[in-house]
């Protein structure tokens, strides 16, 4: 896609990479989150814990409902959680008495996109470094037209995302994100709502950016398919209280292709998800019903 | 400039559409004259006034007997010398429409001064919205008439009472859809602007803001007309210049042909203000407007 070999990073830490220590490791520890909205505890995650590598592409599938999201949103320091500790590179982010800080350290991509429909491209891409006063106006706009570029949006940079397509506007988000040079990048089911087509190019993209700045990616998704493809891991959560159950290397080789996609070891590892996760949506269903009887 | 997406990920310039604004215009005007719309809107009028005419001035109808009729008004509207003193050609006709405009001019403008930033602080601030709203609610549904006897008990000079029962007219309106405005922001756009690191102050004016814009200005457009009604209201009741003094006025001198004058000119002036705030709504938002016409 991009011809060009420079990493997609802020200038001046474009070789982060290939720094001896790289960042963005998650340990989550005994992550347990009670939701109390109507004096009826709803038990979202049960001791949920996990280790995710710096640099690693991190997947987590489940059934709806199963806490995916909340963790995903106590690690951005959206919510906090009942009890346990989340440690970003050893440093403690939350626990059960303390909640995470918002901040460009962890960037989300939300599921439904969450563009500034009122500034343009440039004006979304630079929002970060301008507010945080790391850059001047003048060297974030070239930043940000480096990064555009590098991911094939060059020519928009004025438009506003409603100007263009979704994929593009998916795209332009995660450029946003990539512009703060960030530890990690959480993804909330970002491609959800596209068709087979779009989603293609969006993981090729994906990766790209992936094989290129090698950020640690927290991916949430419920297309199995999706997962195997992008991911380093894929973690299966059993449904609501959600808790991982089962931890699946993907060890297909990296740069990917679709190519993959018919490759025996793909089709393994597919069966391997799909048969762990359907036991799952199958106990979720069914307690569907029972909730709803 | 507007891209395309190919397959193989490179965003190419398909077709550009730079194009003048004046272009766009001609362009768009020439599809509505092709469209059966401003026909339809020009037969809608005559209809109009045809049915006025007949009832009025040819059949004179039972109740209708008495108003004036489109030819009667017509002709005292652009008479050199009309006979109740109101035309075109008279600066007391210029005089009162001025003097109207002026006093909504500094209501509403009192009202958008004060309304939004209030409506803006309530929808941002839970806690200040807790204190407020109550109030406003309650305050709201009370019809400006009712405000009269205060008005004048609080501004015995008229001319600040019937500004004050303009004002109060659209600033309820203006302040609640303010609010409306930013209750309506998705919670992503928050959330989105703090893990980018944005302060407070940011959020307010970055986000808080520009996501309240279309909102305030739809608000803008109803405390525009309810400041036009308010203030009918109040020249009627307290004034010595003004179309609403002129209607009342003309109805005890028995003029009738200028109450239509000084209602006709109540309409076009009110649809007018309109337009122009929809006009400066869509240059302050041309994130909205380019995204839905090109």
């Amino acid at each position: 896609m991009t011809t060009s070999t420079s990493t997609i990073c802020p200038t001046g830490t474009s070789e982060m990479h290939l720094s001896p220590q790289p960042v963005g490791k998650l340990s989550i520890r005994n992550a347990t989150k009670i939701y109390d909205p109507d004096g009826v505890n709803v038990l979202a995650l049960d001791n949920c814990s996990m280790e995710v590598e710096a640099g690693e592409f991190c997947v987590i599938v489940g059934p709806s409902g199963c806490g995916k999201t909340t963790l995903l949103n106590a690690i951005a320091g959206f919510h906090d959680i009942t009890s346990g500790d989340i440690f970003l590179d050893d440093e403690l982010l939350c626990s059960g008495t303390k909640q995470a800080e918002p901040g460009a350290d962890r960037i989300v991509v939300f599921q439904h996109g969450a563009l500034f429909p009122w500034y343009t491209v440039l004006e979304n891409v630079t929002f970060g470094p301008l507010v945080q006063g790391k850059m001047s106006a003048s060297a974030a706009k070239k930043e940000a037209e480096e990064i555009l570029a590098q991911m094939g949006l060059k020519g928009i940079s004025h438009s506003y995302p409603s100007e263009i397509s979704s994929g593009m506007r998916r795209r332009v988000e995660i450029a946003r994100a990539m512009m703060n040079n960030p530890k990690v990048l959480l993804m909330d089911e970002p491609y959800r709502a596209m068709d087979a087509l779009t989603k293609t190019i969006m993981h090729k993209n994906l990766l790209d950016v992936y094989d290129q700045s090698r950020k640690t990616i927290f991916f949430i998704t419920h297309d199995l398919e999706e997962a195997i493809f992008l991911g380093t891991r894929v973690y299966v959560m059993t449904t609501r209280p959600g808790t991982i159950k089962k931890v699946i290397d993907v060890d297909l080789p990296r740069p990917r292709d679709y190519k993959i996609l018919s490759s025996d070891r793909y089709l393994e590892l597919k069966q391997e998800v799909i048969e762990s996760v359907h036991e799952e949506a199958k106990k979720a269903f069914e307690a569907g019903e029972r909730e709803m009887a | 400039m507007q891209t395309e997406q190919t397959l193989s990920g490179k965003a190419v310039a398909t077709q550009d559409v730079s194009v003048s604004s004046i272009s766009l215009f001609f362009f768009r005007l020439k599809l509505w004259m092709k469209s059966p719309t401003p026909y339809l809107t020009l037969l809608g009028l005559s209809l109009f006034i045809l049915t006025w005419w007949l009832t009025t001035e040819v059949w004179q109808l039972p109740r209708f007997e008495k108003l004036p009729g489109p030819v009667s008004v017509v002709k005292e509207w652009v008479s050199e010398d009309p006979a109740y003193g109101i035309s075109i050609y008279t600066p007391e006709y210029y005089e009162h429409i001025w003097k109207s405009i002026l006093r909504v001019l500094q209501a509403f403008g009192l009202a958008t001064i004060l309304g939004v930033p209030l409506g803006l602080f309530m929808g941002w601030k839970k806690t200040f919205k807790d204190y407020t709203f109550p109030v406003m609610e309650i305050l709201r549904p009370i019809p400006m008439l009712a405000w009269v006897p205060l008005a004048i008990l609080m501004f015995p000079e008229r001319e600040m009472a019937i500004i004050y029962l303009t004002f109060l007219g659209s600033f309820f309106a203006t302040t609640l859809n303010t609010l409306l405005g930013v209750e309506s922001i998705d919670e992503a756009y928050f959330r989105a602007a703090r893990c980018l690191g944005a302060k407070s102050r940011h959020i307010f004016f970055k986000v808080v803001v520009p996501g309240a814009l279309p909102f305030i200005f739809t608000g803008l457009q109803i405390s525009m007309g309810f400041s036009w009604f308010s203030l009918v209201a109040g020249e009627m009741l307290a004034g010595e210049f003004g179309l609403g003094y002129l209607i009342w006025n003309s109805f005890i001198l028995v003029q009738y042909p200028v109450i239509v004058i000084a209602m006709v000119t109540l309409g076009v002036i009110g649809w007018s203000s309109s337009a122009l705030i929809r006009f400066v709504g869509t240059l302050l938002m041309k994130w909205q407007s380019r995204g839905s016409s090109l």
